[in-house]
């Protein structure tokens, strides 16, 4: 059912809101940042240097500017940068910190705790705590990575000619949107990857980036309108520029904002996400090394062998709260109101 | 003296600094009496009058010096719940956009009932009938019918009405009006300062009004006193200072103006922008836009000095005032 | 306000009826519907064949879906792997997470909006960054750690709770388990609050009421928090739908015998008919609640009701 583009949707916005956030269950937090993006989306509009004076290209770059300016001298955004250029690296190169392979396991070990060169204890079939929890940062990094750009391209791409062109697309597309966000994520895993025997990554990114897409999508939509109205994108319509001129030119670089935080954020309960479809035994497989698997096999002897469990959980944490407060800091500096 | 702000010096602590927005501000208001305030964006006006009305945000902001005495009495020293007894009922404060001062989500009849219910203690049922009473007498047409409707249902210059409603309830001593017909369409603005001037008359009430347009002024105020960077530069009777202003800010102000006898001729605008107040100019702050400035306006600042010539006192921070007055 | 009603009924039916043929569509690629008829071991192709036949498999899937369609809305929700009547599932079922999500909902609307009132109003306080903190950590610590975490610590080690709910699961037992549940939306709605109130704070018509001379209670309990929960209600509203579709972790680590575990005993051993008829009535729900939270919301915000 089309209906006309209306850029404000005042009636809707909320509910629309509350659909977006409460549809991802239990990785619901994906959407932390949707709200706020969206206040962020209308700030950016009103931001102090975007008098008709402003440049039509020097906006954006004042823009992002401002907010470096602002990040360096964010703690929050220090530490947590910190935190995810070390997992980063630990990715690529497990090895610099962890000599150990995690697939080699001595069963006699089963469950044992902290021992010299061995700090982390051994894990139920006796492979090394320490040396899979080094490894399974490679496998958590890459699913989030992938999984957010391949959100953010699809998304931003379907969400952005919505919100661009308008009209019957438009309409269509936000039916699709309401389709997607009635059904749980972790519903929809469970029935997607049950059947997938796969032991990659890919099922799981996949499946993320087909029940992900809606939420940036609606965001990028948002943004683009609001860009789209701004006085001096009106004025290089009214002078004639073309349509992927203005498109490349001028609404993406005010509009991708809202999505790189949002998607950030999200970065970060995929990364959840994830784990909990392995703790529900349809994520990913053995051999694969991820934290949610050890997590997940831990669990029935968390009583007499906690450590097996607290270790990658307690990286799995670090990981996910390090892309939500990167989110949320880049957010606080995008938003001008808060200047 | 109905009420007497003394020396009043207001700053924000921001992340940039200190930003001084009232420095050493004295004015005056007796009963029937209206005083302009008047001054661009930033003059300080605006945070005098709420420093008045004790509805500054602090922090941020500080007073951190000087006395506002309301019938005699500190307000600075008083209680805050005796503070809060003050407003209201006592002095009352009309703000600029009606529409985003009143409350959404409450209807208009609840908003003025409730002063009757919160100072006078009267049940809700004898509130109402006291809300429609003053959207009598602000003149809001079939007030019975829309005294349950929500601000949104009102036109601009009918909010407004209900603002000075509002303001008027528990009929005050003393009313701030901060630029009470801004936002309103120019037919709007007469109507709505015709009644608050009327209703002003009427129960003796002292008048702070507080704008930055000049035409609005002449019609109703007894005296002005022209702000600029947070401190008063001149304070004149109404009819004295169009005729001889004795700052060269107030006559900028003046100058742009524009009048139907200047036809074809560029307007006059000052130059420059309004001081950062992190980092007021030193001397006289308006030196850097003031076309007499001297040397000596660059490193003393003029005291106030009293440049009475007729029965009435006025004052001028010029050093020049002198040349102003009379050149 | 009635056109608004009718307005959004009418856009709920598309994605209603989207959101079932996805799953729909979802199902089918997950397998063989009949694997499960037959026991442990595959079919014979004679029975497989019949099978087919009997269940309308043998015809294309959108025409599947109308035959599935046309016995919901008769009510026939079809057979479980264990040969109950799927309406029989649910019957036992729906109560049960009903009860759960109600607990959760609790939790979110006592302690989420209280907590972000107060950080709302003393923004940059000690206690505004503490339980600021605090909600980045349960947003960051996956619903399963917590539960896993909470069930070992309150049921096993201090014994404070029973670890595992018993299948009538009253109320008392729910409470660990509903703040599970509700912990991520507890950490939003909290944030959500805050946000909002700190927003409104400095809204021009909560200085009127501060000028008004009203006491503090008043201007923040009548003025501030009437406009600042709009979002934060809605919000509310609109979780009940998602929190019974996601109570699948929930349900798994307490043992609770819920929609969530029908679901996924319906998944695992690969039965249509009770996975599609559950997700079905999920999305009624949530669509349900959506309805409910945009009727709320025009209760609550005048602009709406006479717009």
């Amino acid at each position: 059912m089309p209906e006309p583009l209306e850029p404000f949707e005042p009636l809707e916005s909320y509910g629309e809101e509350g659909r977006a956030i409460a549809s991802t269950g239990a990785g619901g937090a994906a959407d932390l940042g949707t709200q706020e993006a969206e206040t962020l989306e209308k700030n950016l509009e009103n931001g102090p240097d975007t008098g008709p004076d402003a440049g039509a290209d020097k906006k954006p770059r004042s823009l992002w500017s401002d907010a470096w300016h602002d990040l360096r001298r964010n703690p929050i955004f220090i530490i947590s940068a910190l935190v995810i250029l070390f997992l980063v690296i630990i990715s690529i190169w497990p090895q610099l910190i962890a000599s150990g392979d995690p697939l080699d396991c001595d069963l006699s070990k089963a469950q044992e705790g902290s021992q010299p060169g061995h700090p982390f204890g051994f894990n139920g079939q006796g492979c090394d705590v320490y040396t899979r929890t080094v490894y399974g940062a490679r496998t958590s990094v890459t699913v989030g990575v992938l999984a957010t750009l391949g959100v953010a391209l699809l998304g931003g791409f379907l969400g952005g000619l919505a919100g661009f062109f308008g009209g019957t697309w438009d309409g269509i597309l936000s039916r699709l949107t309401d389709v997607f966000f009635a059904i749980p994520v972790v519903l929809g895993g469970l029935v997607l990857l049950s059947v997938v025997t796969s032991t990659t990554v890919w099922p799981v990114i996949g499946f993320m980036v087909l029940l992900g897409w809606p939420q940036i999508s609606r965001i990028a939509r948002g943004s683009v309108i609001t860009a789209k109205q701004n006085d001096y994108v009106q004025a290089a319509r009214a002078l004639g520029a073309s349509s992927s001129r203005m498109m490349l030119r001028h609404i993406t670089p005010n509009a991708i904002a809202p999505v790189i935080v949002v998607a950030t954020i999200a970065l970060g309960t995929y990364i959840s996400l994830e784990a909990t479809l392995s703790y529900l035994g349809v994520g990913l497989k053995p051999p694969t090394v991820s934290w949610g698997i050890d997590i997940s096999s831990a669990s029935p002897y968390i009583r007499n062998a906690p450590h097996m469990l607290l270790w990658p959980a307690g990286a799995l944490a670090i990981t996910v709260l390090a892309f939500i407060m990167l989110g949320d800091a880049v957010r606080d500096a995008l938003d001008p109101k808060l200047r | 003296m109905l009420l007497e702000v003394r020396d009043l010096h207001v700053e924000f602590h921001t992340r940039d600094g200190v930003a001084k927005a009232v420095n050493g501000v004295n004015y005056s208001v007796d009963a029937g009496e209206t005083l302009a305030v008047l001054g661009e964006s930033g003059s300080g006006k605006s945070v005098t009058a709420q420093a008045v009305m004790g509805i500054l945000d602090i922090p941020p902001g500080k007073i951190s010096a000087g006395e506002i005495l309301f019938q005699g009495q500190d307000l600075l020293k008083l209680k805050e719940e005796e503070r809060r007894k003050v407003r209201g009922a006592k002095m009352a404060m009309i703000f600029q956009d009606a529409l985003s001062s009143l409350n959404p989500v409450i209807s208009v009849g609840d908003q003025l009932g409730e002063m009757f219910q919160v100072h006078k203690g009267m049940s809700r049922k004898d509130s109402r009938a006291k809300a429609v009473e003053l959207m009598d007498r602000v003149r809001i047409p079939a007030a019975k019918e829309r005294v349950g409707q929500y601000p949104h249902q009102f036109s601009g210059g009918m909010r407004q009405r209900i603002m000075i409603a509002m303001a008027l309830a528990l009929e005050p001593e003393l009313i701030i009006a901060d630029e009470p017909t801004t936002a309103l369409d120019v037919t709007v603005q007469a109507q709505v300062m015709d009644l608050l001037a009327e209703l002003q008359r009427e129960l003796n009430m002292g008048l702070i009004l507080i704008t930055h347009d000049l035409g609005v002024v002449a019609d109703v105020a007894d005296k002005i006193a022209v702000m600029y960077a947070g401190k008063i530069v001149e304070q004149a009777p109404v009819h004295e200072i169009y005729k001889a202003p004795a700052h060269p800010y107030t006559r900028g102000l003046l100058d742009s103006i524009p009048r139907l006898d200047q036809k074809g001729q560029e307007l006059y605008a000052i130059k420059g922008l309004p001081p950062n107040l992190l980092a007021i100019p030193p001397g006289c702050s308006f030196n850097p836009r003031c076309p007499m400035a001297q040397d000596v306006c660059r490193t003393d600042e003029p005291p106030l000095y009293d440049v009475t010539e007729s029965p009435v006192p006025r004052a001028s921070a010029c050093h020049f005032w002198k040349e102003c007055l009379h050149g | 306000m009635g056109r608004y009603v009718i307005r959004r009924l009418l856009q709920m039916i598309p994605v209603f009826f989207g959101a079932t043929l996805l799953i729909f569509l979802m199902v089918n690629v997950m397998g063989d519907p009949i694997a499960g008829l037959c026991g442990d071991r595959a079919c014979d192709p004679a029975t497989t064949a019949q099978l087919q036949k009997e269940y309308g498999l043998d015809k294309p899937v959108w025409q599947q879906y109308l035959t599935y369609m046309g016995n919901v809305f008769t009510g026939d929700f079809g057979t479980a792997f264990n040969g109950q009547p799927v309406t029989e599932l649910m019957a036992n079922a729906f109560p049960v997470t009903i009860r759960l999500t109600i607990v959760a909902i609790l939790f979110e609307i006592v302690i989420g909006i209280t907590l972000g009132v107060v950080t709302g109003l003393k923004r940059g306080h000690p206690v505004d960054t503490s339980v600021l903190l605090l909600t980045l950590v349960v947003l960051s610590v996956p619903t399963f750690v917590t539960g896993l975490l909470l069930q070992l610590l309150l049921g096993v080690e201090w014994g404070w709770i029973s670890p595992a709910v018993s299948p009538d699961a009253p109320f008392n037992e729910l409470i660990v388990p509903g703040l599970v549940l509700a912990s991520v939306s507890l950490a939003y709605v909290t944030r959500l609050t805050r946000t909002s109130i700190a927003e409104n704070k400095r809204a021009d018509y909560v200085r009127t009421a501060v000028a008004k001379g009203l006491p503090r209670r008043r201007v923040v309990t009548r003025h501030l928090l009437r406009n600042s929960l709009i979002p934060v209600v809605t919000f509310i509203g609109a979780d009940i739908g998602a929190l019974m579709g996601g109570a699948i972790v929930t349900e798994r680590i307490f043992n609770i015998h819920g929609v969530g575990y029908q679901l996924y005993q319906g998944i695992v051993r690969q039965n249509t008919q009770t996975v599609v008829g559950f997700v079905t009535i999920l999305v009624l729900v949530f669509l349900l609640a959506n309805l409910l939270v945009d009727l709320l919301y025009a209760v609550l915000d005048p602009r709406i009701r006479y717009a």
